[in-house]
């Protein structure tokens, strides 16, 4: 185990450490140190502590959390879409060569829905109820092309044969109330990729969707990816999905990183008590009907605990000497070449636990 | 609907304790003469037979007599006014444009100004500009329309002079006058709804706002001033509408104390002497008319939703 937190200022636990991701190819989207509070009349809402991550072109990173967790507000940070308001955003977020954080954000918002997309968890609240969904299509695309309405139509229609609306030719005339869940979903997915962006942040895409249009959905976005070689930030609670699409997973836990590893290694070797908590919630084969949920509540982001943020849940605190667990926040310390973990245990006892629960087995 | 509201506007006039007979009748008023005027105004006639007579005159007129002339009113007849000798619906058709000119002016000006200033209230929330204008409404709202009619009319018009003494004149034969004699109860009114629908558009933008779908909007890339326009203000418009609607249709129900104070004589210093007088042909008529005006006004504001929200549309 390697730590790597001796060359700050910061509190040692709070240094961000920028694990690398585990495939080749060239860096399109780096967050460095991420984060944001919103102030509030009950104090400040730490949402997003230290962040840091990084995603290369054409590659997936599932970021997982429970409600909560910041895992949305850190990808609306990224996007720009937080406002100046309340939100008070630090760190740096590195996306194709340009520095977003504290940039004009007019400069910023050229690139939303050109370079970098979102969709969103409810593709009914999402779409503006009052247009019909070709004109919201056109609307995307003259929004960064100077086109005429006619080709910005033409390209909507492609767009919505692409992603798998039947009739399309009909369809584009549609409000979205007359379609069904699963194909709002897709119209979103067509005006989101509309002007071929590098990156696409997908925010919990098929959480409002019936289970049997979730599969379809989340295959579409792959066989997309595959076609336009578009990065995918997939914000999920579900780790089918993520097991399923990612190449590199960020656990996320009360605003910070909980753990980060290849999709493989988070799995099979997960360095994490909360990590091994929602492993253990996804019902198996072999569960007869027994599920183990983790105990407890997410935290305050208000009042944070001062140890491990999860150390009030964690069966596994005791095991640490001293009551560390309580008083002193761990270290997000290298456990592998690409795999990083927010833990007092020791190397030996995180494997002995997972042998003898059979965890990532 | 309008039937079932013509029935309850007669009842609630005719059906009164109140003898219409004996009100014509005057001071020296003998049984004779009352049971004259009973049967000269159908009185004697049980009460939905009074309606029905009633009705009719509207659709076809009648023939009426007053002292030794008989007087055909034509349809639709809503009956003499005694008190100020004359048709009630030929008085009413002369001075309804006059409501109708102040009723229009006001509201284009307050829509205008109020739905204006809500939506860069809400743009620049918690601005010195939004709370200026918070601060502004409240003290707007709160004023009645009298207090704000004759602070207007004082200085305006007596101490500064800076408008003539109105004088009301039709368009088409004095603009200048017609414009001079409406300008200041055009703001009288428009200040009192303008606050109102500042603090009306002011909320609902900011509802809107945080909508999904203008989240959407916002991550498609579009300026801030389309998403502001064409996403949130759109969204937001149908309370407006509805509103805008019921008030609209209520100011052309006559204006009354406006009216009263700017000494226009239009609906509702028509009805305000009416109701004086007494003059119960004159008020049912008034009133009719401004339920039929907050009727008409609602399938309006029914149809415009279609218009606005494409889910309301019946295929």
């Amino acid at each position: 185990m390697t730590e790597l937190t001796q060359d700050s200022h910061l509190h040692p636990s709070e240094h961000s450490l920028l694990v690398p991701s585990s495939h080749s190819g060239e860096v399109l989207l780096s967050v460095r140190d991420l984060s944001v509070t919103f102030s509030t009349d009950d104090g400040a809402v730490k949402a997003v502590s230290h962040l840091s991550y990084e995603v290369k072109r054409g590659q997936t990173l599932a970021i997982v959390g429970e409600s909560g967790s910041g895992k949305s507000v850190s990808s609306l940070a990224v996007m720009g879409l937080l406002g100046t308001g309340s939100a008070n955003i630090s760190g740096e977020v590195h996306f194709d060569g340009k520095e977003l954080i504290g940039s004009n954000p007019e400069d910023v918002r050229k690139l939303r829905g050109l370079k970098m997309a979102m969709i969103f968890q409810d593709p009914l609240s999402a779409l503006h109820p009052y247009y019909t969904i070709g004109r919201q299509l056109v609307e995307a695309v003259q929004a960064h092309h100077d086109v005429s309405k006619d080709a910005a139509r033409a390209r909507a229609l492609e767009m919505l044969n692409r992603v798998g609306i039947p009739s399309a030719e009909k369809r584009i005339d549609d409000y979205p109330h007359q379609l069904s869940g699963g194909m709002r979903q897709r119209v979103m997915i067509a005006m989101a990729l509309i002007n071929d962006p590098e990156l696409l942040i997908a925010d919990e895409p098929t959480t409002a969707l019936d289970v049997t249009v979730q599969a379809q959905i989340i295959e579409l976005l792959r066989d997309l990816q595959k076609e336009f070689g578009t990065a995918i930030v997939l914000i999920t609670h579900d780790l089918g999905v993520v097991a399923d699409v990612a190449d590199d997973v960020i656990v996320m836990y009360g605003g910070s990183a909980a753990e980060q590893g290849p999709v493989r290694e988070i799995f099979y070797q997960p360095e994490m008590p909360y990590t091994w908590g929602l492993l253990s919630s996804i019902p198996k084969d072999d569960d007869e009907g027994q599920l183990d949920p983790i105990p407890g509540t997410p935290p305050s982001l208000i009042h944070l605990p001062t140890g491990c943020v999860f150390a009030p849940r964690c069966v596994f605190a005791h095991q640490v000497p001293g009551n560390r667990c309580e008083t002193e926040r761990p270290a997000f310390v290298q456990t592998g070449p690409n795999h990083a973990a927010r833990c007092h245990l020791t190397a030996e006892q995180r494997s002995t636990i997972r042998n003898n629960r059979k965890i990532g087995k | 609907m309008l039937f079932a509201l013509s029935i309850i506007t007669y009842l609630l006039f005719y059906a009164l304790p109140r003898d219409p007979a004996r009100l014509m009748c005057g001071t020296h008023c003998t049984p004779d003469s009352l049971a004259a005027y009973r049967v000269e105004l159908g009185l004697d006639f049980p009460i939905y037979q009074q309606y029905l007579n009633w009705l009719h005159a509207i659709f076809f007129g009648k023939d009426i007599s007053v002292g030794p002339f008989p007087l055909h009113c034509a349809a639709p007849c809503f009956g003499f006014s005694n008190d100020r000798n004359e048709m009630v619906f030929i008085m009413i058709a002369r001075v309804m444009p006059v409501t109708a000119y102040l009723a229009l002016g006001a509201f284009i000006l307050w829509m205008v100004v109020g739905v204006l200033t809500g939506i860069l209230a809400a743009r620049y929330k918690g601005s010195i500009f939004d709370r200026s204008v918070m601060a502004t409404t409240l003290v707007g709202f709160s004023l009645p329309s009298f207090f704000i009619g004759l602070v207007i009319m004082i200085f305006v018009v007596v101490r500064w002079q800076l408008v003539p003494y109105p004088d009301y004149k039709p368009p088409t034969e004095d603009f200048g006058k017609f414009i001079g004699a409406l300008i200041l109860p055009w703001i009288t009114l428009a200040i009192l709804y303008a606050a109102y629908y500042t603090r009306l558009t002011r909320s609902q933008m900011l509802d809107t706002m945080n909508e999904d779908f203008i989240r959407t909007a916002r991550a498609k890339g579009l300026p801030e001033k389309v998403v502001v326009r064409k996403h949130a203000f759109r969204a937001g418009l149908t309370p407006i509408v509805t509103s805008a609607g019921l008030d609209f249709a209520g100011l052309l129900g006559g204006a009354i104390i406006t009216e009263k104070i700017f000494g226009l004589n239009g609906l509702g210093s028509v009805a305000l002497t009416a109701v004086a007088k007494l003059d119960l042909p004159v008020l049912v008529a008034v009133t009719l008319l401004g339920a039929v005006f907050v009727v008409v006004a609602n399938l309006v504001v029914d149809i415009l939703y279609a218009v606005i929200d494409p889910r309301v549309r019946i295929k």
